[in-house]
């Protein structure tokens, strides 16, 4: 049995200890808005906060997640989440959305980390994260949006 | 009659002389006899008590060769793709045996860590995650940090020896002493030689080698 935190909720999981954090938020915890892209930590897709570390969750065991805390899509703290979703929004930047889950919460480890990024820092955070429809220009915009967003709240 | 005695004396004369003149003949056409390897060494040995500077000078130049030549024997693992690829001469790290940019467009960052979500130990575990083109762990994965980044790639050997000497560019207080100790105990180090093509020595020639070229003077190759 493995011990997990997972968006402030304790689970207990009897899965293998080398099994990726990914497939048991999917297939354990049916925590299902983080994707699975590459499985090779490649895309961007699979990333969760771990400890608030941006981790890629298809090539993480979750033996690493224990004693420590995972935060996914669905629970990411409402001072970065609110904002990022309006600006996602006003901006509308998913086309297919696959990899948005990976983008958002990339996108948050930057506006914690840098409340006012530069273009630069943008394309420094969030050059990990692909994108096959190619939305970038609209990522890059929708995070100052989120910026100036989080930064009147 | 005196005349028969006369022509006796110059008959044996020139038997005499023509016997001489062979006799000359044969021994210039012998090669000189070369002297034994004894006879050489003492020779030697002679200068020696005749040549104590040259002789000092003679050994003094054979420990700097020697130094010399085991760094160019570490050079091979400094520049191979286990070492150098966490010393590239951009801010991105480099992968695989060809040296490639790191993909994800990871970047060194500040202390060497990567930056945002794009950290190294967001990747990079404690151990190796199994499978091929999967990253490899150590719980210490990072480049050297941003004030201090230690360039191997394109570096000559003259070049790295002389960085190597140089405490700004390692932030090595006593060099001999912490390079020794980095290359022979920091786990990161050790880790090169548990994953991909290993570097052309094993860590303990290495080892051996760059300890060799201290002990020996650290000569500049």
């Amino acid at each position: 049995m493995i011990n997990l935190k997972v968006n402030g909720k304790s689970y207990e999981v009897d899965v293998d200890p080398t099994m990726p954090i990914l497939w048991v938020l999917r297939d354990e915890l049916g925590l299902m808005g983080t994707k699975f892209g590459c499985g090779a930590a490649q895309c961007g897709a699979c990333i969760v906060h771990l400890d608030g570390d941006g981790i890629r969750s298809c090539v993480s065991p979750v033996s690493r997640a224990e004693g420590k805390e995972i935060v996914t899509i669905e629970g990411l703290d409402p001072a970065l989440q609110k904002p990022l979703e309006q600006a996602w929004i006003q901006e509308e930047v998913p086309q297919c959305g696959y990899c948005q889950s990976g983008q958002i919460m990339a996108a948050a480890i930057l506006l914690r980390e840098k409340p006012n990024p530069t273009d630069s820092d943008i394309d420094d955070a969030m050059t990990g994260n692909i994108c096959r429809c190619g939305t970038y220009p609209r990522i890059r915009k929708a995070i100052h949006v989120a910026a100036q967003l989080k930064s009147k709240k | 009659m005196r005349n028969t005695n006369r022509n006796g004396l110059r008959l044996i004369i020139y038997i005499v002389l023509s016997a001489g003149f062979v006799s000359a003949m044969a021994m210039a056409m012998i090669k000189p006899a070369q002297p034994n390897s004894d006879e050489k060494n003492m020779v030697t040995v002679n200068d020696e008590k005749t040549n104590p500077a040259d002789n000092k000078a003679n050994a003094e130049k054979k420990r700097e060769e020697e130094s010399q030549a085991a760094f160019l024997e570490a050079y091979k693992v400094f520049m191979h793709p286990r070492c150098m690829n966490c010393h590239p001469s951009g801010d991105v790290p480099l992968v695989g045996d060809d040296s490639q940019l790191h993909p994800q467009g990871v970047k060194r960052g500040p202390f060497g860590k990567g930056l945002y979500a794009l950290k190294c130990s967001n990747c990079h575990q404690a151990e190796h995650v199994p499978g091929e083109h999967m990253p490899p762990g150590n719980d210490r994965w990072k480049l050297p940090a941003a004030n201090q980044k230690m360039v191997f790639q394109g570096k000559t050997p003259a070049q790295l020896a002389m960085h190597f000497k140089d405490s700004k560019f390692t932030g090595f207080k006593d060099f001999k002493e912490d390079l020794v100790h980095h290359v022979e105990f920091d786990p990161l180090v050790l880790s090169g030689w548990t994953y991909g093509t290993p570097p052309p020595l094993t860590h303990a020639g290495f080892v051996a080698k760059v300890k060799e070229w201290i002990a020996k003077g650290a000569v500049i190759p």
